[in-house]
């Protein structure tokens, strides 16, 4: 097996040389995507933070692969997404296959609108996303990575709490105002306050064999019920970078797991598979069963969890650290306008509520597709393969097969942060959305609509004429939280900071009829929007989006 | 009647209609399912009530592969 990656080497903390405590605003607990994500996150918001982690090296085997279209968009606010973009593959299309049929019974695509800078999903091993994630984090001044620093203590009182750390050279202890806990599935944070992590596991086994090959598939992700090679059982198949290609089959619950990871019984599968005649090394091998839980709570007053520390969902659906990284995107911002006094602590109920709703809808899923893969019951299977046999034919059946609902972001339109529409508008988006991306123009350059927007509250003003913002609208940039007004206009006329729509699709998107203005929280999600500017009403829905008193 | 009236999707949120389908059999012993389904079956063919309708969805199951 390769994967032998760099080893991040120890530095010496300076807690270890002085009686003097430190203190930081944030300290995160984990060196994973999802941790080192949140400190780019805070950084770019200016919160000084530590990243703590217990090991010296990235992830071990490819294990998170797919990159949906929102987490890349939230990557790429945080300054990795082009390159994850640029070594990832490219895909959109899915096919499902059933039985001894030699074409699919079904194909979706990923991708509704084209004309994004992003796509459905790209696959890239998580370890190149985590290299990706460290150099980034080694250009920024406000965040940083203690390698082989394990937390063993945990403790919060009304000013902030206090982490016990353990390193190759001693102990130490150090303050902060805040915690995020970023530490994975089995967060040792979350075992160590003993907080709760009910959901369920689900009896079965699945071998995942990421092997180097020459091979013509196309990049898109296959996916067999009950094929020949692998009977009464399922299997898929996704390209990765450099060759390397993911062989997902399920076993059943009662294997001899040793026996399964023997090299002579994967490679056997992997021939029955796709066949005799061609040659492969492993990447990674190993065998996993899957759980769908969730913590009740992810906040717990100065420590916040996040990722698979709070929520575990299957992987068929890609919905983990796809969620982890909205997450992420959530609770930046507002844990820098807590930390700045602009707004107050309950800001994170809003965290903990918009999150746990999305988690609530990834378990859903996630249970969702792993029962129609692997249905409980006779009469279940017997439901399962008469869809898959009706879907060759009839397009209704197609809408029932479930491989897994890909990862799609959640929309946060229950959210109390909102300002309700009182206008109408002809738009997918509603308060609540993510954006959507768009071509645009910056003084002669091409870029995209959501490279424009984000870290703080936006506005996007349609112009009536010109290129001019309404009135009133450059005074909001000087308050106590700031909202810089774009202008769009789809004549291209001088001005600064003008987002030429020379396409015409941010208006189509957003229906941007002039005059038409909208609010975009911190992390790209409307939150509010008119027909017509209003200073007031601005003011207003940044209030109630950051849970200011009124 | 032609395919397309059949197979045209009619559900919305497919996924929560199929997991209350399952659900219904939680516990049932084979015979039982079957029972219901033909309740079912019977029930859904009464609503649809267009004779030919239902003679096109005969046919569009018996041209599927036979016992076994």
């Amino acid at each position: 097996m390769r994967g032998v990656r760099q080893i991040y080497p120890f530095t010496r903390p300076p807690e270890l040389d002085t009686d003097k405590r430190t203190r930081v605003p944030v300290i995160i607990v984990g060196a994973g995507p999802i941790g080192m994500a949140m400190g780019l996150d805070l950084d770019l918001q200016g919160i000084p933070n530590i990243i703590l982690d217990d090991d010296n090296k990235v992830s071990i085997g490819s294990r998170a692969i797919c990159w949906a279209k929102r987490a890349l968009e939230v990557v790429d606010r945080l300054g990795c997404g082009e390159r994850m973009l640029d070594k990832g593959v490219t895909w959109n299309l899915g096919k499902v296959f059933f039985g001894d049929r030699k074409d699919p019974v079904y194909g979706f695509n990923m991708l509704e609108e084209e004309e994004q800078q992003f796509p459905g999903f790209i696959n890239l091993q998580q370890y190149y996303a985590e290299e990706y994630l460290i150099d980034e984090i080694d250009k920024r001044e406000l965040t940083s990575i203690r390698w082989e620093n394990e937390v063993t203590a945990v403790s919060q009182g009304d000013e902030g709490a206090t982490l016990s750390v353990s390193t190759p050279e001693g102990k130490y202890q150090i303050d902060c105002d805040y915690v995020v806990a970023a530490d994975g599935a089995r967060s040792p944070l979350r075992k160590m306050l003993g907080f709760d992590f009910g959901g369920e596991t689900f009896q079965d086994h699945f071998l995942i064999a990421d092997i180097k090959m020459k091979a013509e598939f196309p990049a898109e992700r296959w996916f067999w019920f009950d094929p020949p090679f692998n009977r009464g059982q399922s299997a898929l198949l996704h390209k990765q970078p450099d060759d390397v290609w993911r062989l997902d089959f399920q076993l059943g619950w009662d294997i001899d797991r040793e026996e399964e990871l023997k090299s002579e019984k994967v490679s056997e599968r992997i021939h029955a598979m796709l066949g005799d005649d061609f040659e492969f090394d492993f990447e990674w091998v190993s065998i996993y069963t899957f759980q769908c839980r969730r913590m009740d709570r992810f906040v717990h007053d100065r420590i916040i969890f996040t990722g698979d520390a709070a929520h575990l969902v299957s992987p068929f659906g890609a919905r983990g650290a796809n969620s982890g990284l909205q997450d992420v995107d959530n609770l930046g911002w507002k844990l820098a306008l807590i930390l700045q006094g602009k707004a107050p602590a309950r800001l994170l109920e809003s965290y903990n509520d918009e999150r746990i709703a999305a988690a609530k809808e990834n378990i859903l899923n996630s249970t969702r597709a792993t029962d129609f893969i692997t249905p409980k019951s006779e009469v279940s299977r017997i439901f399962r393969d008469a869809t898959l046999e009706l879907a060759d034919e009839f397009e209704f059946a197609r809408r029932f097969v479930n491989s897994g609902r890909l990862s799609i972001p959640t929309i946060l339109d229950d959210s109390t942060l909102n300002t309700e529409d009182h206008d109408s508008f002809d738009s997918k988006l509603v308060p609540g959305s993510p954006a959507i991306d768009a071509p645009v123009k910056i003084n002669g350059k091409e870029s995209w609509f959501l490279k424009s927007i984000g870290n703080n509250f936006t506005g996007v003003y349609f112009a009536r004429q010109g290129a001019n913002a309404p009135e009133g609208a450059a005074q909001l940039e000087h308050d106590d939280i700031p909202v810089n007004t774009l202008v769009v206009s789809d004549m291209d006329v001088a001005g600064s900071g003008l987002l030429l729509d020379h396409k015409g699709l941010l208006k189509q998107r957003l229906d941007g009829q002039p005059g038409t203005y909208y609010l975009f929280r911190p992390d790209q999600h409307v939150v509010a929007r008119w027909r017509e500017f209003d200073s007031q009403a601005v003011r207003d829905a940044v209030a109630r989006a950051t849970m200011q008193a009124h | 009647m032609s395919q397309n009236t059949l197979s045209n999707p009619r559900i919305d949120d497919p996924d929560d209609f199929y997991a209350s389908l399952i659900a219904l059999h939680n516990g049932l012993t084979t015979e039982q399912s079957q029972s219901l389904n033909s309740k079912l079956i019977l029930l859904m063919a009464n609503h649809i009530g267009d004779r030919a309708v239902l003679d096109e969805m005969l046919s569009a199951v018996e041209t599927d592969s036979p016992q076994g």
